[in-house]
């Protein structure tokens, strides 16, 4: 079965790996990502970002503060948990659920910004697409990942890169947040 | 391999449990969402086979399956070839041929899951929804998920050092044993409180305190869970009359005022007010008796997808039998 997902958790290892982006990289490209999702939504009008748990939600975070800080409004937040609506759910051990908060103002008619931290297969985001069908109708949607690693399984692509990182099946892309893993990075392993 | 099979409350590891409660709360969001329906259990076919009337039970977990998009068939005793004396060894044959994924059973024989699961008739996953005066462990979920969400709410806090008041026909009551053994492998404190002709036999075994007194019991607890007289289990006096039943160990305003603030009262249904509870105690503040029927969905679909949703369970019940290791 092909990876559909890199679960990379940071370890001992991951200090070996080649440092593609220092926490000065992934800030700057943050900034850029979060100018272009305004440039190109005239705006933060109906925006609503939605981050992938786990580490899409904090991006997602980051996103919006940097956005708020342009604009002056605040963007509504949220995560989406696609656990229930991967194409893999049924060939492997049942896993735990992450948390689905949706902004009290809900997404119908929005812009919604799905953010996660890695695009690869594209069955995540696939999953994601059919998870927010359940949840409501947005006017658009748009996609804004850290890293896009190339070898797409379907026909997904991302509106905002961070950086398009080359890479081989066997590698490994780590990416680390401060919240959670105590700086900011992305590793190839 | 992993047991597919929710038989007894104390099967469940303290971890096992804590993810059933973690997944429900994550679920339980889903009560608000204008699509109640989520694709987990989508092609999987789930029997509720009900040998005992029960309304809140069955319909609780036909929603859960229902709402994990599972094609659900309901099996009741009456107006089945069951009450025509058809053996349970027949119907789980039937069931396996018609390719029920799982199995939702409630028996008024303890045990007859237990039977269901190990007797090798079928490959079903086996859900026991109440045997006889044995067990009914999604009751004992759904409960300790109600009172985590009133005592604990916070995330890492947990149950732990909580006292738990278990109040009434503690000899018939499934619940009472489910709950003593989920409430211990979860670190709260358990004290069953009955007369003494109510208190089952070998239940110094349980790890739970025993009383005789509510009164003395009633200012000391954080949750307060009454149970119903099972009349219907009865063959011989345990009481001399209801009123001195409802006396002793009834929970009216007065008994209710000498419970700690936070302190929270529980009733697994059907309530007879006026016998074990009063009515103004039932709809007052501190009951959390409808809340438990809300809660009860979101436990039972926790239970469900991670009995059925992946490869394996992602919960290790029991012992692994050896049906399933010829899988």
């Amino acid at each position: 079965m092909p990876p559909t997902r890199p679960e990379v958790q940071p370890d001992a290892d991951a200090i070996t790996g080649r440092t593609v982006l220092d926490a000065r990289d992934v800030s700057r490209a943050l900034t850029r990502i979060s100018h272009e999702i305004l440039e190109r939504n005239r705006g933060a009008g109906d925006l609503v970002l939605l981050g992938i748990p786990t580490r899409g939600v904090h991006l997602a975070h980051r996103i919006a503060a940097k956005i708020s800080e342009v604009e002056g409004t605040t963007v509504p937040v949220g995560s989406l948990d696609v656990t229930m609506y991967r194409d893999d759910l049924r060939m492997r051990p049942a896993r735990a659920l992450l948390p689905t908060e949706i902004p009290p103002g809900g997404i119908d008619d929005k812009i919604v910004v799905l953010v996660d931290d890695v695009l690869y297969s594209g069955r995540t985001i696939r999953a994601a697409l059919d998870a927010m069908n359940d949840i409501g109708r947005p006017r658009a949607v748009r996609l804004a990942v850290l890293v896009d690693r190339g070898h797409r399984d379907l026909p997904i692509r991302a509106d905002f890169v961070g950086k398009n990182l080359p890479t081989s099946h066997t590698e490994k892309v780590a990416v680390r947040v401060a919240e959670l893993d105590g700086e900011d990075s992305v590793t190839l392993l | 391999m992993k047991n597919r099979h929710l038989l007894s409350a104390g099967d469940l590891t303290r971890e096992d449990a804590e993810l059933i409660l973690s997944t429900a709360a994550e679920l339980r969001s889903l009560a608000d969402r204008p699509i109640k329906k989520l694709p987990a259990l989508r092609g999987r076919t789930i029997v509720n086979l009900f040998f005992e009337d029960s309304t809140r039970t069955r319909i609780s977990f036909e929603a859960a399956a229902k709402r994990l998009s599972a094609d659900v068939i309901n099996f009741s005793a009456k107006g089945s070839s069951l009450s025509k004396g058809e053996s349970l060894k027949d119907t789980a044959l039937t069931l396996e041929a018609m390719g029920a994924d799982a199995v939702v059973v409630r028996h008024w024989a303890s045990g007859a899951p237990h039977n269901l699961a190990h007797a090798g008739w079928s490959r079903s996953s086996v859900i026991n929804a109440g045997d006889g005066t044995h067990e009914h462990p999604t009751q004992a979920l759904l409960d300790a998920f109600t009172m985590t969400r009133h005592l604990a709410p916070e995330k890492g806090q947990t149950l732990d050092g909580r006292r738990v008041a278990i109040v009434g026909d503690v000899l018939h009551s499934r619940v009472a044993r489910s709950n003593a053994l989920l409430l211990r492998t979860l670190g709260a404190e358990v004290t069953l409180v009955a007369p003494p002709t109510l208190l089952p036999y070998g239940v110094d075994t349980w790890g739970v305190q025993t009383s005789y007194d509510l009164d003395a019991v009633l200012p000391k607890t954080d949750v307060v869970m009454m149970l119903r007289v099972q009349r219907e289990r009865m063959n011989a006096s345990y009481f001399p009359s209801v009123r001195e039943y409802s006396r002793r160990y009834g929970l009216d305003a007065r008994r209710m005022a000498t419970l700690q603030d936070h302190a929270i009262v529980m009733h697994p249904g059907p309530m007879i007010r006026g016998m074990e509870i009063t009515a103004d105690v039932a709809d007052s503040q501190k009951s959390v008796i409808v809340e438990q029927v809300t809660n009860g969905v979101a436990v039972r679909m926790a239970v469900l997808y991670l009995l059925l949703g992946g490869a394996e369970p992602a919960i290790a019940t029991g012992t692994p039998d050896e049906e399933s290791e010829q899988q």
